[in-house]
């Protein structure tokens, strides 16, 4: 039985989430079920097992690796499954949306997050890609009567299919070349090879590319981002703008990093400039929104594109940055947009930053969690955010990447300006007609609480996270 | 003789003709049948290349590959017909409501 220790983890996910359509499929019409607490069950599980599986490391049928790497992005995947658990229930409750699918659907998409953050075979990164895409596709368009919510998600779902056409159409490409989609071969082949690359070499290398960029909404394949992340409920774009990030750059990393590096003279001018493109277009577009949950999608492009400058740069020193951020990255955006959806109301969205004006004044713990959450992200010390910004820079200029680590300051100066028009907002404007907040449910509050703590934890005393993360990444390359 | 390169090249064909139908075509179904073309293409290449190299593992990977297309359409579909029920329209022009 030893080598199916790797995939223990997602299985208790995916038993959680069977469970939990068959808990909703015997529900008398009207009966609540725990399916939440169910679903924190899995998680807690995968927990475990991931824990267990930290020190040795195991390998399933050679495809899928508990490396520590791996087990690192599941642990953030965990989190990223807790919270939003834990936010989602007020909105399942506004919305009277069906609450086993939800819950099923959430956990389906976290399975396949964690099998690709752990897979070491392009096939099964691909299938586990789809895993997660499928279900964040309906999850998107989950509120069926809102024609908005379908369009965003008709959006993401064309150009996500569209996408992986062209993922797999370079996985075709490097198994004909190679003869296999196992990374470790793939890479010892192009290695032996990489003097002169030849067009297929290039073809393939450059389709993935396009396939990963789509995933990790990079420019110019960004334009669903906005859309998929204004459609969703709130809960749901925390979830997805952290989750699928940390998938997607953890398969991104080890294909590139450890498959691909010994083309890296061919894909990192690319990179170079989407990266660049990422982090301005990301920054600019975002000035200009009036509409505060996609003014955060342009914000997570924008820190999409400081990831591809970390993976670009990693070296001894930046390695530990790609997983720091992701973790920073993951902690404070879900708490942000759990913040927009405890604000939520069944007929008023609040989602304007006019929405914000005084809330100070009506709740303020709830300003007050914004706030840590926004300065956060704009990478305000001593926020995580600020540390995560640090080493991804320091990291760029020691490996020579001077320009973009310029860029980097640059946008992530303009970037505060968004910021703290919302917290100027919150402060500092009085409106007569403050926005209507529903009670805040126990659990979402619990919740905020927690990433808040977090996000000072990891802002103040990183060294024991960054530790793990460097050790964590040390095991592929 | 039908050799690598014939395949290689018929499935680049239908890949191209795939993308040209998402951009060009002005109906949600026919887009949706546009990306079926293009996996099936990959599918192709898969095929040939599992031939010239001998391997099985080009044939079996089609197997998921088409899984995951019928997954795909399921999902795909299954949206299409939820928007249908706002309004009318399959023409991509009609939803724009989200933009910028």
């Amino acid at each position: 039985m030893s080598s199916f220790n790797a995939i223990v983890p997602m299985s208790c996910v995916t038993a959680a989430a069977i469970a939990a359509m068959i808990a909703e499929a015997f529900r008398a019409p009207g009966e609540r079920m725990p399916i939440g607490p169910l679903g924190a069950i899995g998680l807690a599980g995968a927990a475990i097992s991931s824990v267990l599986l930290w020190k040795d490391g195991a390998s399933s049928f050679g495809v899928v690796v508990a490396d520590k790497f791996g087990l690192f992005v599941t642990f953030i995947l965990i989190i990223v499954g807790v919270l939003s658990l834990a936010i989602s229930e007020p909105t399942i409750d506004r919305e009277r949306l069906p609450r086993g699918e939800y819950y099923a659907l959430m956990l389906f998409a976290l399975a396949g997050m964690m099998l690709m953050a752990t897979a070491t075979d392009l096939l099964i990164i691909f299938l586990a890609l789809e895993v997660l895409s499928l279900a964040v596709y309906v999850l998107t368009g989950i509120r069926r009567d809102h024609a908005l919510a379908s369009e965003g998600a008709l959006k993401y779902f064309l150009l996500g299919a569209f996408s992986s056409a062209f993922f797999l159409y370079g996985i075709a490409f490097t198994y004909g070349l190679t003869g296999s989609t196992r990374l470790d071969r793939i890479g010892s082949l192009m290695a032996a090879q990489a003097m002169a690359p030849t067009p297929m070499q290039l073809l393939a290398v450059g389709l993935l590319l396009v396939g990963f960029a789509f995933k990790v909404s990079a420019v110019p394949f960004h334009m669903w981002t906005p859309d998929a992340y204004e459609a969703a409920p709130p809960a749901i774009t925390g979830f997805m703008s952290t989750g699928v990030k940390a998938a997607a750059f953890a398969a991104f990393v080890r294909v590139f990093l450890a498959a691909f590096e010994p083309l890296r003279p061919s894909w990192s001018p690319i990179l170079w400039i989407v990266a660049a493109a990422t982090m301005i277009v990301g920054t600019v577009v975002g000035v200009s929104q009036s509409s505060v949950k996609r003014m955060l999608a342009y914000s997570s492009i924008a820190h999409g594109g400081y990831l591809l400058l970390a993976l670009l740069a990693a070296n001894d020193v930046g390695k530990a940055a790609v997983l720091f951020y992701l973790l920073t990255y993951a902690v404070t955006n879900i708490g942000a947009f759990g913040v927009i959806s405890v604000l939520e109301n069944t007929d008023q969205p609040n989602d304007r930053v006019r929405d914000y004006a005084g809330l100070w004044y009506t709740h303020p713990a709830l300003a007050a969690l914004m706030t840590i959450f926004l300065l956060s992200l704009g990478g305000f010390p001593p926020m995580a955010g600020f540390i995560a910004k640090w080493y991804v820079f320091s990291a760029a200029v020691k490996r020579g990447y001077t320009g973009l680590a310029i860029i980097g300051v640059l946008t992530s100066v303009v970037s505060v300006f968004f910021y703290l028009r919302i917290i100027v907002m919150m402060y500092m404007t009085t409106t007569d007609t403050p926005a209507r907040v529903p009670p805040i449910p126990r659990m979402a509050g619990l919740a905020l609480i927690v990433s808040a703590i977090l996000v000072f934890y990891l802002g103040i005393l990183p060294t024991r996270v960054l530790d793990w993360a460097a050790a964590s990444i040390a095991t592929i390359f | 003789m039908v050799s690598l390169n014939h395949y290689l090249v018929l499935s680049a064909i239908l890949f191209a003709i795939g993308t040209a139908g998402v951009f060009v075509r002005r109906n949600l179904i026919t887009i949706l049948l546009s990306i079926e073309i293009m996996l099936n293409a990959v599918n192709l290449t898969f095929v040939a290349f599992g031939r010239a190299l001998g391997a099985a593992d080009g044939q079996i990977i089609v197997f998921f590959v088409m899984t995951v297309a019928a997954a795909e359409a399921a999902v795909g579909l299954a949206i299409v017909i939820a928007l249908f029920r706002h309004r009318e329209s399959l023409n991509p022009d009609s939803w724009t409501a989200l933009k910028w």
